[in-house]
This record gives C-alpha cells, sequence and structure tokens, in this order.
C-alpha cells in the first residue's frame, strides 16, 4: 500500500485557514498541519473535537481535595488528637478553618500538575523525544498541511496549487 | 430605544406596594411598650403559661434548669472543662463591653451556652431565659459558678428586667433594621455597577462598550437609593431608630469604649462623610453619563476623553471612600469591633452583586429583542466575572473569619461567636449560596453561555448576598430576635420594585446602544 502524502506549505495563515475549509469541503483527509504558532480558530477548522483537559483537571482537583482532606482527618484528629494551643482537634470540622489553606493548595498542586503530566502524555512530549518536525521552515514562518494522497495524484497537487500554496510536494512516508 | 413593558411597569409597582404593606405591618406589629415585650417573652417560652406573671414562668424555669443540670452532672469532666472555657469567653466579654449593659447582657447567655455544651433540649428551648438557666448552674455546681463571679450581683429578678429590655430594643429596631438592610443592599448594587463601569472605561475593554447603557441604566438607581440610605442614617442620628447604638448619646456616655472613638464616631461628622460619599459618586455617575450621551453626538473624541479621565480619577476616590462607607454604615454597628479588610470585604460583596444585575438585566433585554449586538460571548464574559468576583468574596470572607478564628482573641471572635451561635443557617448558608453553587455551576465554559444557567446562578448569588448584608447588620441590631418575615421580605420587595422602576425607566430615555465609542465596534463583534 502506498504511503504517499502531500505536503503543501502556505506562508500566511489566513491563507492556511482558507486552504484548510477548501480542502475539508473537498473531502481531502487532513492528516496533520504544522504552524509556527497558534492559529486562532484552526481546530474548528479543521473540525478538531474540543479538548477534555479541563475535566480531567477537575477530576484531579477532586482527587487532591480528598487527599488533603483524609491527610489531615487521619494525622490530625483521629492518629494523635492532641490540643495543639488550644485548637478542637475533636472532629474534623471543629477544626476545619485551620486545614482550608492545605486543602486549597493540595487541590490546585493536583489540578495544575496531574493535568499538565495529562497533556505531555496525550501528547507524547517528552525529554529525548525525537521531534516529528517535516520541515523546518514550519517553526520559523511556513504553515503546512499533511494532506494523505488518494485517488489522482496529479489532480490532488493541481487543487492544492489553487489554494494558495507555495510549494507542493509529494513524501513517500516512512513509518 | 427601549420602552418600559406595561407588564413589568406594574409588576414593579406591585411589589412596591406589597412591600410597603409588608414594611407597614412589620412597624405596626413591633412592640411598643416593655409589658408587651414580656408577653410575648412569656408566651414565647412557656406555650400554655402565657397568662403566668413572668416571675412565676421564671421560677418555673430556674427549677426545669436545675433538673437539665442534674441530667449531665454525672460528666463531671465535661462541665468543668466547659467552666473553664466560658470563663475564657467570659473574661473577654467584659474587657469589650465593660459598660454597655445590653451587650453584657448577651455575653452571658453566650457563656452559659459554652456551660452546657450537652445543649439539653429543655434548654434549648429557653436560649432567651438562658441567664436565669445560667444562676440555677450556677447553684448547682461550685465549678460553674466560680466561673461567673462577676455575675453574682444579678438578682434573678433584675435580671430578667434588664432581658425584657434589651429584648424590647432589639425588637423595636428589627423592621428599621429590616428597612437598612435592603435599602443599602439595592443602593450598594447600584454603586458596584458604578464601580464595575469606571473599570471597563479605564481599562479601555473592547468586550464591554454594548452594555454600556445597560450599566448606566442600572446606575440610575444610585441617586434615589442613596438618598434613601442617607434619610435612615440621618433618622438614626436624630434618634427615631437606635441601629447604631453609637449614635445614643446615653450609651456612649456609660461606654468608655465607644466615648474613645467619639471623635470619629458621631452623628455629624458621619452625616458629613456620607454627603462627600454620597455627593461624590453620583456627580460621577451624572458626568461620565452626560459624556457618554456627549459622545454619541460628537465629531471627535473629547467627550470620550473627559470620561476616561473621570472614570480614572473616580476609581481612586471611590477604594478611598468605599472603605469608610463601609465602617461608617455597616462595621459601625458594632462598634466594639473591627476588622482591617472589611471594607474589602464587603466591597466583593455588592461588586458581585452589581456584575450579577448587570449580566440579568441584559439577559432580560435581550430576551425582549432589545439588544441586538450582544452576544453570547458577552454573557460569558459577564458570567465570568460573576464566577470569579464570588470566588474573590469567598476569599475574603474566609481571611476575615479564619484569621479570628484562628487567634481567637475575645474582643475580635465574639463578632462570629454571636453568629455561628444565633445566626447559623444564614451565617453558613451564604457561604454555600455565595461559593459552592457559583463556583460549582459556573465553572462550566458551555453552562456560562446558556441563559438560563446565568439567571439561576444570578438569582442564587443575589440572595446569598442579601443575607451576606443581613448577616453583617441584623446580629449588631436585632441580635436572636432575628427572622426573616414580613418586614425583612417586604423591604426587598419595596427596594426591588425601586429599582425595577427606576432602572427600566432610565432605559427607555436613550438608545441602548453607544453610538461613537471608540470601542464600540470591536465590542459589537466580541467574539470569544
Amino acid at each position: 500500500m502506498s504511503n504517499k502524502v502531500l505536503h503543501v506549505l502556505y506562508n500566511d495563515d489566513d491563507i492556511l485557514m482558507d486552504a484548510v475549509r477548501k480542502t475539508r469541503a473537498a473531502h481531502h483527509h487532513i492528516e496533520e498541519v504544522f504552524t509556527p504558532f497558534p492559529v486562532h480558530g484552526l481546530d474548528k477548522a479543521m473540525g478538531l473535537a474540543p479538548t477534555r483537559i479541563a475535566i480531567a483537571s477537575f477530576l484531579y482537583g477532586l482527587v487532591g481535595l480528598s487527599v488533603a482532606t483524609t491527610m489531615m482527618n487521619y494525622i490530625m484528629i483521629q492518629d494523635w488528637p492532641q490540643d495543639i494551643g488550644g485548637k478542637p482537634s475533636f472532629s474534623y470540622i471543629q477544626n476545619m478553618p485551620a486545614f482550608v489553606p492545605v486543602m486549597f493548595e493540595m487541590t490546585v498542586f493536583f489540578a495544575a500538575h496531574l493535568m499538565v503530566i495529562t497533556f505531555y502524555m496525550r501528547s507524547k512530549l517528552w525529554p529525548f523525544k525525537a521531534a516529528e518536525n517535516p520541515d523546518v521552515r514550519t517553526t520559523d514562518d511556513h504553515f503546512l498541511m499533511e494532506v494523505s494522497v488518494k485517488g489522482d495524484e496529479n489532480e490532488l497537487v493541481a487543487f492544492f496549487q489553487e489554494t494558495g500554496a507555495v510549494e507542493v510536494k509529494v513524501i513517500e512516508k516512512h513509518y | 430605544m427601549y420602552t418600559f413593558s406595561n407588564s413589568l411597569r406594574t409588576f414593579a409597582f406591585i411589589l412596591m406596594a406589597v412591600g410597603i404593606l409588608g414594611i407597614g405591618y412589620s412597624f405596626f406589629t413591633a412592640p411598643t411598650s416593655l409589658e408587651e415585650v414580656e408577653q410575648i417573652l412569656a408566651a414565647e417560652h412557656h406555650g400554655g403559661h402565657g397568662e403566668a406573671g413572668a416571675h412565676e414562668a421564671a421560677g418555673a424555669e430556674h427549677h426545669e434548669a436545675e433538673a437539665a443540670h442534674a441530667e449531665h452532672a454525672d460528666v463531671p469532666a465535661v462541665v468543668e472543662h466547659s467552666a473553664a472555657e466560658a470563663e475564657g469567653t467570659h473574661e473577654g466579654h467584659d474587657s469589650v463591653n465593660a459598660v454597655a449593659t445590653h451587650a453584657e447582657h448577651d455575653t452571658v447567655a453566650t457563656s452559659h451556652d459554652a456551660a452546657s455544651p450537652t445543649g439539653d433540649a429543655q434548654e434549648a428551648g429557653h436560649d432567651e431565659h438562658s441567664e436565669l438557666a445560667h444562676a440555677a448552674d450556677k447553684a448547682a455546681i461550685d465549678a460553674v459558678h466560680d466561673a461567673h463571679k462577676g455575675h453574682d450581683a444579678h438578682a434573678e429578678h433584675d435580671a430578667h428586667k434588664e432581658h425584657a429590655e434589651h429584648v424590647f430594643k432589639q425588637l423595636q429596631n428589627k423592621p428599621w433594621a429590616a428597612l437598612y438592610v435592603a435599602a443599602i443592599f439595592f443602593m450598594l448594587i447600584s454603586l458596584g455597577v458604578l464601580a464595575f463601569y469606571a473599570i471597563q472605561n479605564v481599562a479601555q475593554a473592547g468586550w464591554s462598550p454594548v452594555l454600556f447603557r445597560v450599566m448606566e441604566g442600572i446606575t440610575s438607581y444610585l441617586l434615589p437609593g442613596s438618598i434613601v440610605v442617607f434619610v435612615l442614617l440621618v433618622l438614626g442620628v436624630l434618634q427615631f431608630h437606635h441601629l447604631f447604638i453609637w449614635m445614643d448619646p446615653a450609651v456612649v456616655a456609660e461606654d468608655h469604649l465607644i466615648k474613645a472613638k467619639s471623635g470619629y464616631l458621631n452623628g455629624t461628622f458621619t452625616l458629613i462623610r456620607a454627603v462627600i460619599f454620597f455627593g461624590g459618586w453620583i456627580l460621577y455617575r451624572q458626568y461620565s453619563r452626560k459624556q457618554s450621551l456627549a459622545q454619541d453626538e460628537a465629531t471627535d473624541n473629547l467627550a470620550y476623553k473627559k470620561s476616561f479621565k473621570a472614570a480614572a480619577g473616580f476609581l481612586a476616590f471611590f477604594i478611598v471612600t468605599e472603605s469608610i462607607m463601609s465602617w461608617d454604615w455597616i462595621m459601625s454597628v458594632d462598634p466594639h469591633w473591627y476588622s482591617t479588610l472589611f471594607g474589602w470585604y464587603v466591597f466583593a460583596s455588592f461588586f458581585v452583586s452589581g456584575i450579577t444585575t448587570i449580566a440579568l438585566v441584559t439577559l432580560y433585554l435581550k430576551s425582549k429583542g432589545y439588544l441586538e449586538y450582544v452576544n453570547t460571548s458577552h454573557i460569558h464574559d459577564l458570567a465570568k466575572f460573576m464566577f470569579g468576583i464570588s470566588v474573590f468574596w469567598t476569599y475574603l470572607w474566609f481571611s476575615q473569619f479564619m484569621l479570628m478564628w484562628y487567634a481567637d482573641m475575645p474582643e475580635e471572635v465574639v463578632y462570629f461567636k454571636m453568629r455561628i451561635d444565633n445566626y447559623n443557617l444564614p451565617f453558613f448558608g451564604m457561604v454555600v449560596m455565595n461559593f459552592v453553587f457559583p463556583i460549582l455551576i459556573l465553572v462550566n465554559t458551555d453552562f456560562k453561555r446558556l441563559s438560563w444557567i446565568v439567571v439561576m446562578a444570578g438569582i442564587v448569588i443575589l440572595c446569598g448576598h442579601y443575607v451576606d448584608f443581613f448577616n453583617m447588620i441584623m446580629p449588631a441590631t436585632v441580635g436572636d430576635q432575628w427572622f426573616i418575615g414580613a418586614g425583612e421580605i417586604g423591604s426587598v420587595l419595596f427596594f426591588f420594585g425601586l429599582f425595577i422602576f427606576v432602572v427600566f425607566t432610565a432605559l427607555t430615555k436613550v438608545p441602548l446602544l453607544a453610538k461613537r465609542n471608540p470601542l464600540i465596534e470591536e465590542s459589537k463583534h466580541f467574539h470569544y
């Protein structure tokens, strides 16, 4: 099976957005788009599903809150309920105001860090990871759209040259 | 141009009429003599024995209390412990409320509660007479007796009479306090919107200019609202009501703590300050409105620049006067207590209410088809502000509470002790309404774009912040005699009706879209 893809390069984000819309309208499958900076509205134009990372973060926050509560309830109330400066260690609720700063920070800590780690894992980002950049210019001033080749190759190239591309390349992709 | 719909106008008038009835009823039913209070007290605490003389009732009470005490006398450890606690509370109280007799009275009740944490059913029904029960405890147990040396002088009868006088004052304050809370709440909503408006101008916000006319409409209530609050303050200084005990020369004469503050807390100076504050705020409101309308017809941006400068000046003036205002009109109902972040706390409370009101009025006008350029992104931004400032309010509420709870210094912790003992549900209920509910509902991006969610959250937030002001004013003025009844609801309805009437009348005066604001195009196409 052929693994041919088209690398279509643009030098302007507005032209890119137009090209993405045209490509979608023509039912060509966009494999990937590489841009040097976030292009506002690109995800919508490409029809990408919205991220669920905020939901994950909310759940991590709840985990953090539970960890803080369980930890302090065990240490301060259950295990060794000392009288420290007259604070009422009879039950968790009685001494709760003193625990709130920790509960808050732990919630934020878990929500933030676990969300970032989730982001790295889902984006497959880590140190020593081999960069997947198809063309070095895409980190500087060029925009690259990768489209899988199906059907007539020449027709496809002609289509993308019409969309304002500065360069259209046919690439044999090695996985 | 907006036209004030007849049904809304009628609704506003009905609210005002019902409100006046409620207010009138509460003034009419407030006790006018000590005898009436004695009867109320007797009826409240002894049900069928309502006709029995107060003295007899006290005797019965004494007996019951003894019985109750005998029940937990077999846990001496608890009693000893709580006696020590009571002593702590008690001493602190004495140092604060050395002379103010009614405050001292509260102390007795409070320390008694601390002395019997078992909260027996019999006693629970007799909070009002707790000092009598307290006397009974003294007779029964030496440990507790020692803890309350200071009150040996109080004979039972005197104590009861004093208590009745105290309750009499509280019941007389009740309709006034209800009126005052509602008046200041609605006036501050309008002030909160004015602050938000000034901030949007100074920040040159690109999203909000399509809402400027809505905000200007809401701030039109500032003038009538200020007049009402000012009249209530004047009535206080003239001794028509006693919400502010420091306005009463008889109290000040006996209270060295208030006397020491009388250089600041005196009627004349307070009224002068009120005139300056209201004057400054209203001046900015009228000036910015004038410039906003002038900008519509202008050919250059001079009016816009003027209103920008005025907004910057106003914000500096506002932050100083707002802080002092909160001491003068709210914190001073508890003249023995002070908190340094109180000004911010009050600000957060009415600021979030103001933003919520903008959102609700905007959604109403939008639903009637009057705000062509307002889209869900504008609503989303307002909802984000509601969410953020709700959390900010909670931060300040908790900071104020936790610092005092943690240090547990008697002279400042009494404020919260009183509220937690007697206002438990309102005190913690408002945290649920002002924090837990909005944070769970408005955290979701999609929800912030749904009108019905924003309206629902807005209503809960507004009710929550009414309760917040209720909690600030009521404990000091009516104490444990609080109730959300005809007077309270009537006052809210009256001012709500007046607010609707004034605001929507102002909205009919000019087009709802500012024409030549330099940022209006950006705002029309605002999209998030």
